[in-house]
């Protein structure tokens, strides 16, 4: 079955985050992605699709998490995506939250390193996106499935 | 020439001083790290704080072995390259972390044969041993696991069937 071309903003953090989404990107094949990472040094990996870069804050450093916020605001405007995808942490918690204002699909899978139990932006994003998933089978549960791993 | 690296956000001396005292006992061993934000000053290996992202890949791809913090980056980067790879894990207790999620991290990978683990820096140096003797374990393929893509491909394509656990 044929499907229509979307508009997908897949968002993560840096290191291990950054890993994990680069190998979603089969899933992301025949649609129109554009990627917002912490790192501009990422930008040749995914080239030549769109690429923005936002400062990587923690969740306690309130000054830089509301300029890392506007900017994941305006490229969630500017890119106006069907889709949000994100690997984590905070800034792709950001974009779920500001998906919803253009009416996109969200979807949050968190990172195989949380063995034990979700990530905290990713306990905030499960009640929040539509498609919240965890690597590890026995953290399955309520809004939170498990589908595979990123391995 | 071993590639060592301890990632981009945290120092990591416990690791890097164990290493750089092991490498000061070995005759021909040369050793590139990546120390981040630490305070400890390396004697016997070449140091600098960070790398660039190209720079790190083409230092991994043209290492003989990787030792390494485990961040999830770095194991899944290695394991792609097919580079004989040593972990030791960040201990929240020792405030080198948030949390132990390296710990889990090495323990599940440990089970897996897929990489060696030093589980403090006492053992690094008996595991930096067996390291050398290593061959190059098989590359994994650098995309997530079919269920996971498929699972993804659908809700992106928006025929989800299986909705989640209620």
């Amino acid at each position: 079955m044929a499907h229509r071309r979307q508009r997908i903003l897949a968002v993560s953090s840096g290191g291990g985050h950054w890993v994990q989404l680069s190998r979603l990107r089969p899933a992301f094949e025949g649609h129109d992605v554009a990627y917002l990472t912490t790192e501009s040094g990422y930008r040749d990996d995914v080239a030549p699709a769109r690429f923005y870069t936002v400062r990587d804050a923690s969740r306690w450093n309130k000054l830089a998490l509301a300029a890392s916020a506007s900017k994941v605001l305006w490229v969630v405007l500017r890119e106006r995506p069907a889709i949000v995808v994100s690997t984590g942490a905070a800034p792709g918690y950001l974009a779920l939250r500001f998906a919803k204002l253009v009416g996109a699909q969200t979807a949050w899978i968190d990172s195989v390193a949380n063995v034990e139990e979700l990530s905290l932006s990713g306990q905030m994003a499960s009640a929040k996106a539509d498609l919240c998933l965890t690597q590890w089978p026995h953290l399955e549960g309520g809004r939170v499935g498990y589908r595979g791993t990123v391995l | 020439m071993i590639f060592a690296t301890v990632g981009t956000q945290l120092p990591f001396d416990r690791m890097i001083a164990a290493l750089d005292e092991w490498a000061g006992a070995q005759l021909d061993r040369r050793v590139f790290a990546q120390v981040g934000p630490g305070r400890y000053v390396p004697r016997h290996i070449e140091h600098r704080r960070f790398v660039a992202p190209a720079e790190c890949r083409a230092r991994m791809a043209a290492a003989d072995a990787i030792v390494a913090h485990a961040g999830m980056g770095t194991i899944l980067s290695a394991l792609e390259m097919g580079k004989p790879l040593l972990v030791i894990p960040r201990r929240a207790s020792l405030g080198e972390h948030r949390n132990e999620h390296q710990l889990a991290t090495a323990r599940r990978f440990a089970d897996t044969g897929q990489l060696l683990v030093a589980f403090d820096e006492h053992e690094l140096a008996e595991q930096l041993d067996e390291l050398q003797r290593r061959g190059r374990p098989e590359r994994i393929s650098p995309f997530a696991s079919d269920q996971l893509i498929t699972a993804l491909r659908q809700f992106i394509d928006g025929d989800d069937g299986t909705p989640l656990a209620a």
